[in-house]
């Protein structure tokens, strides 16, 4: 009789996991929160396979720790516990409103940080919201540990650098905010559901005064990849915040930007003009953030 | 490799061998027998099988149960552990928060984690803690009352504070009061049971291979791999059917299984039944079976099913029926007219998302008999089509109803019952058919979608002269109940007013969509939207106040309907629009004196934020009508123990008959309702009682149990007269003891002595409502109609389209209120609803290929979407009715849509004639909206 899995592996550590990995009768797969995975092996969208390994205990995944200049977060803490910790909270208001609104409440006492952007999707609440805080994605093998860029990870719609069975990750940097930073995300949903967001944008804004002195932005889906808005937020940088300036970068995203049709869920057109109500209340809020919010260390 | 399982649930520990591929939930359910925890779709997104793991609340649908190891579950049955329910609990019942009860399992574990966190919860939080669990029956509003006051109970030791709902202005000792549901304590503690917790000794599982494609010829089908499969029990095809091969509810046009050169009109139709030794082995063996189609072009539409070049779905051809409403001159009401508007407006396909899939069991007996396990809303029914596929005499089919989660409508039809019967009949096993939630989208019949064209004509001074309306409804591939429904939607498409002159047609057509049966509304609810719009844009033409509009032409006593029948009574109509209108200008001017309220007004902090109201009216027979005799069976019996128990087939689905039954027994006794017990369907220990459709139960079974338990009464008392030579006005019957001569003698001890006496003590009554005559006959087309207005309150961002119900304030004219809490809950739920089929919810076909066939992708609305609800009751009593009560479960959802859309035109100028309301089509009509029409 066909079963969704044969064998479920519990290892204790980072290392047994990957082990499990590379070493367990195939097809083998890790299950972070599984919120996605399941369901894709219930219904049919992922094979049976005959092993799980389970990654949400283990411990060098679960960590949530100033680390130098960063903030580590590791990838299989359940977003609720997430958003709910000072930390984040302090250094990363866009990951906390966007972790608030994926899935709904039981679902978010399980899924996982690492889990939202492994899947790679142009769109995923969580990684738009990591895009704009400039986080580094630490990844592990059995030959090792290593660094890389969260944009660097994704090749395409929910595909990326890290192979299935050979590569996990660990956990994410976020730098540490400073006096004048702060963060922010905002979605548009189509309430007859589709699960996936008709659009969102996250901001990351450091002000000096009235200057914009650095700003970032990440929206989804904008193309195949999460990706910053580069040109956009080069034409911010070093203006004077106002929301005719801001009303001016529009055109700007909209010309670096792709906001195709999805059927049955909007329109390019419709994204195109969501993009600028969501960047104008992005920015203000991260900018209203970033006077008021003290730096608490 | 298999390995132990150690985790503590309940409290207690465990020690439990793995099973490859197992959910929380499964393991739960199948192995620990702890039923108590649904499964509602089975796809994370309703909520039904929320657990706590180590104080969290999870979907144990999706939760691996090897996850589980070495940690604390607390499941439902958890939670009155010492036998003493938590005070959530009592609040859920006290409150009237449970309904069809399916739900409420998960609710109280969500809200339970809630509470551990926020002793003090805000309605905010409840809103984030339960945003995915969803209630279909949907008394949200009651939900988060009772949390607030179990929270308060909590926090101050004190005793729960009773809810605030209004009593019957027509009150008696038992009726009109607020009483609990008898099944309430069993649904919130997990013990109810419901047809998928019910497991038989060697019972076998069953799957269906459905055909996948719309319209096509079955050229080949081959089962040879499925029967081959080890753990097969039986694969069935249509030449394995004994009996006749056609099941419906009018007309026998609906295959239980196509046959190899037969016509395939639906994806959802059957091909072959497996039966197995478990679910999965049922399901890869249907995986395994071939089939080969000549496929054939899609009717999509009911409009290019009519057109004359449309491929033809069945021999009679595609128009199941042209439906006729004729009253007056049409020419020459539209010549009086000064003004004439003509509009189309569409809706769309939509589903019951009742939280409890279909499921059947079928057990045959050794005597011969079949049993069958269903929540069915006609048992009757059920028991005629299974015996008919069996080749069987009716008698020999025993059909025993179990709790529901919820119906809508949409369990009137058969699901799995003849397919479960077929393979139990074969293999002589115990036999289950469990639908997921994909097939139970995919193949149940739906609401139709219809395009309704209206024409109307008016005077200057407002006053209706001429309505015209042109009616296609979708029936999809099988006529279910659609000639029915699309009568309904014909005959009501003019609105509750009084018009000299009407015509109306329909085309009921067939396509190769799932067919369309039964809803909630049953047409009437496409057709005020329809209507009820096309009264605003009247108003607007003429510069006339809306409410006025309605209240002018409403329908009172003395008045003529569209199928010519004369009034006589029970028209509350005008006191709904009064009442509402009064109650929603006394919101406004609380807020802002002297503001209109069908404005725009921006929200201070938002100036984006635009809010109006809307306002509309409906009206909805009692009772099937149109000449069919209506009738309903209930026994009545007392008991040695003291008890009575009435009976009948009529179906509880969540909506609360039980109660009404129970409190209309209790009443003609004058006993307390504890005292009577409620058996429904079940043929073999119940009177036919009828279908539970048309909102007509508590009137036809209400009055069934009514006569019945004094026909009983009047049994007792004569023997009582007649044992103790007394006359029986000396026989009364006072607090629970019948006084013989002034003396208290003990229910139960009447009849023992009855027993003794070799007498009976029970009674039978068969109830057949007043005469009604078929359309186009004039007369009583209905022996009563239940009448409503609403007002809703909407706030518009205009940046996105985004849409949301702030307020809705509803009046019903109910006849009388038999039970004002469980009437409260159908009012919340009703009109919830509406904000569902108009604004969450959107089946999406393409093709003749269902499109939403997962619960993520058809939304029913949550919690998050609930506004405040005002209800006011309105009684105007209809001779006929028990204690003068008519229908309620539909008439609460009908106005909600139009409210709501003629909201949305005040707040932007923008006519939403479409369902569901789009909010990019929304934004895009704000910016093409004439200035000053938005703001």
């Amino acid at each position: 009789m066909m079963r969704l899995w044969q064998n479920y592996l519990r290892p204790a550590c980072l290392q047994e996991a990957l082990q499990a990995l590379n070493s367990s009768p195939g097809p083998v797969c890790a299950i972070a929160g599984g919120t996605d995975l399941m369901l894709d092996l219930q219904q049919g969208r992922h094979a049976c396979v005959h092993t799980l390994v389970d990654l949400a205990s283990l411990p060098e995944l679960n960590e949530l720790k100033v680390l130098g200049d960063a903030l580590f977060i590791g990838a299989a803490i359940p977003l609720s516990r997430l958003y709910a910790s000072e930390l984040v909270q302090e250094n990363a208001q866009a990951l906390v409103e966007a972790c608030r609104l994926i899935g709904g409440p039981q679902v978010r006492n399980v899924a996982t940080l690492g889990g939202n952007v492994a899947h790679a999707l142009p769109a995923a609440d969580g990684t738009i919201a990591l895009m704009c805080l400039d986080v580094q994605v630490e990844l592990a093998s059995l030959t090792g540990k290593r660094q890389v860029p969260l944009a660097s990870l994704f090749l395409g719609p929910g595909r990326s650098i890290l192979q299935e069975t050979k590569e996990l990750v660990v956990g994410f940097r976020v730098p540490l905010r400073r006096p004048g930073q702060a963060s922010a995300f905002r979605r548009v949903m189509r309430i007859q559901g589709i699960a996936l967001p008709i659009l969102n944008l996250s901001t990351w804004v450091e002000g000096d005064a009235e200057r914009i002195v650095r700003v970032r932005i990440a929206a989804g889906p904008s193309g195949p990849v999460p990706h910053r808005l580069a040109q956009t937020e080069a034409f911010l940088q070093g203006k004077t915040m106002s929301r005719e300036v801001v009303e001016a970068a529009i055109p700007v995203l909209l010309a670096e930007a792709s906001f195709r049709t999805s059927p049955n869920r909007a329109t390019g057109d419709y994204r195109r003009h969501l993009v600028g109500v969501l960047l104008q209340d992005t920015l203000e809020s991260a900018w209203q953030r970033c006077s008021i919010l003290q730096v608490t260390r | 490799m298999i390995h132990t399982l150690t985790l503590t649930v309940n409290e207690r520990p465990y020690e439990i061998q793995a099973m490859p591929g197992e959910t929380l939930a499964e393991l739960l359910r199948n192995r620990l027998h702890l039923t108590g925890t649904k499964i509602g779709c089975g796809e994370a997104e309703c909520g039904a099988c929320t657990v706590l793991v180590d104080g969290d609340p999870v979907m144990s649908c999706i939760y691996p149960a090897e996850r589980a190891q070495g940690r604390r579950i607390l499941t439902i049955e958890g939670l009155a552990a010492e036998g003493k329910m938590h005070v959530l609990q009592e609040a859920f019942i006290r409150y009237g928060a449970v309904q069809c009860g399916f739900c409420t399992p998960g609710l109280i574990m969500t809200s339970l984690a809630l509470l551990h966190n926020h002793p003090e919860p805000s309605s905010e939080d409840i809103r984030y803690a339960l945003k995915d669990t969803l209630c279909r029956c949907a008394g949200y509003p009651s939900i988060e009352r009772a949390i607030l006051s179990a929270a308060q109970a909590l926090r101050t030791g004190e005793a729960l504070p009773p809810p605030v709902i209004q009593e019957s202005s027509r009150e008696h000792e038992v009726i009109g009061r607020n009483h609990i549901r008898p099944d309430a304590v069993e649904k919130v503690t997990g013990k109810a049971i419901y047809t998928d917790d019910l497991t038989f000794d060697g019972m076998l599982h069953a799957a269906v291979r459905r055909a996948g494609v719309p319209h096509a010829i079955l050229r080949r089908l081959d089962v040879e791999a499925a029967r081959a499969l080890p753990g097969v029990a039986a694969v069935l095809t249509a030449h394995d059917i004994p009996g006749e091969q056609n099941h419906g509810l009018v007309i026998f046009d609906w295959p239980a299984l196509v046959g190899v050169g037969e016509h395939v009109r639906y994806v959802g139709d059957a091909l072959a039944i497996v039966a197995a030794e478990n679910r999965q082995t049922a399901l890869e063996a249907v995986g395994l079976i071939e089939a080969e189609f000549e496929e054939l072009p899609v009717v999509s539409d009911p409009v290019q099913s009519r057109q004359p070049e449309a491929p033809v779905l069945h021999e009679r051809g595609n128009l199941l029926k042209h439906i006729k409403v004729r009253k007056g001159d049409m020419q020459q009401g539209f010549s009086e007219a000064e003004v004439i508007l003509e509009h189309i407006f569409q809706t769309p396909i939509m589903d019951h998302a009742f939280l409890e899939p279909e499921c059947s069991i079928a057990v045959p007996k050794p005597d011969g008999q079949m049993e069958i396990y269903v929540g069915s809303q006609i048992p009757y029914s059920d028991r005629n089509q299974v015996a008919r596929a069996l080749g069987w005499p009716d008698e020999r089919v025993r059909v025993i109803g179990q709790l529901m989660g919820g119906g809508f409508g949409g369990k009137e039809d058969i699901a799995g019952q003849i397919h479960a019967a077929l393979l139990a009949n074969i293999t002589g096993r115990p036999v289950k058919l469990l639908f997921d939630r994909r097939e139970s989208l995919i193949v149940h019949p739906k609401r139709h979608a219809t395009r309704i064209r209206v024409k109307m004509g008016a005077r200057r001074d407002g006053k209706l002269v001429a309505v015209e309306t042109e009616l296609y409804g979708d029936t999809g591939a099988y006529a279910s109940l659609g000639e029915k429904v699309l009568t309904r939607a014909t005959t009501h498409s003019a609105g509750p007013y009084e018009i000299p002159h009407v015509r109306a047609d329909c085309y009921a057509m067939y396509t190769n969509n799932p067919p369309a049966g039964a809803f909630r509304g049953f047409g009437v609810t496409q057709s005020a939207f329809a209507i009820e719009s096309m009264m605003d844009m009247l108003a607007e033409e003429l510069h006339l106040d809306r409410v006025a509009l309605r209240r002018d032409n409403a329908l009172r006593v003395g008045s003529i309907t569209n199928t010519g029948q004369e009034l006589r009574e029970s028209v509350g109509l005008v006191e709904c629009i009064d009442k509402v209108e009064a109650e929603m200008l006394r919101i406004v001017n609380a807020e802002s004196p002297g503001r209109d309220p069908f404005s725009p007004i921006p929200v201070p902090s938002a100036p984006h934020l635009l809010r109006a109201w809307g306002f509309s009216a409906a009206y909805k027979n009692t009772g099937l009508g149109g000449g069919a005799p209506d009738r309903s069976g209930a026994e009545v019996q007392l008991y040695t123990d003291g008890m009575l128990e009435v009976r009948s087939s009529a179906a509880e689905l969540g909506q609360g008959l039980v109660t009404v039954l129970r409190m209309i027994v209790a009443q003609e006794f004058s006993l307390p309702p504890e005292c009577v017990r409620v058996l429904v369907m079940d043929t073999g220990l119940t009177p036919d009682g009828g279908p539970t459709t048309a909102s007509r139960q508590t009137y036809v079974t209400g009055n069934a149990a009514r006569l019945a338990a004094q026909a009983l009464r009047q049994a007792i008392t004569a023997f009582l007269a007649e044992k103790n030579d007394l006359p029986p006005e000396k026989i009364n019957f006072i607090e629970g003891l019948a006084q013989v001569n002034g003396i208290p003698v003990a229910l139960g001890e009447i009849a023992r002595e009855m027993e003794l006496a070799g007498q009976q003590s029970k009674a039978c009554y068969e109830y057949l409502a007043p005469q009604t005559q078929p359309l186009g006959e004039g007369g009583d087309m209905h022996f009563a109609y239940s009448f409503a207005a609403q007002a809703a309150e909407v706030e518009v961002n205009t940046l996105t389209g985004d849409v949301r119900v702030v307020r809705v304030v509803t009046a019903n004219d109910v006849g009388t209120a038999i039970n004002p809490l469980g009437l409260n809950s159908q009012v919340e739920g009703g009109v919830m609803m509406g904000i569902g089929n108009g604004m969450t919810e959107h089946f999406i076909m393409e093709k003749g290929q269902v499109v939403t066939d997962r619960l993520a992708r058809y939304r029913m609305p949550s919690i998050v979407h609930t506004p405040e609800i005002t209800s006011i009751v309105v009684e105007h009593a209809t001779q006929d009715g028990p204690y003068g009560a008519k229908g309620v479960g539909e008439i609460v959802s009908i106005p909600t849509i139009p409210a709501i859309t003629n909201a949305i035109y005040n707040a932007t100028g923008v006519r939403v004639d479409s369902l569901p309301i789009d909010q990019e089509q929304l934004l895009w009509g704000i910016k093409r909206a004439p200035v000053g029409k938005s703001r």
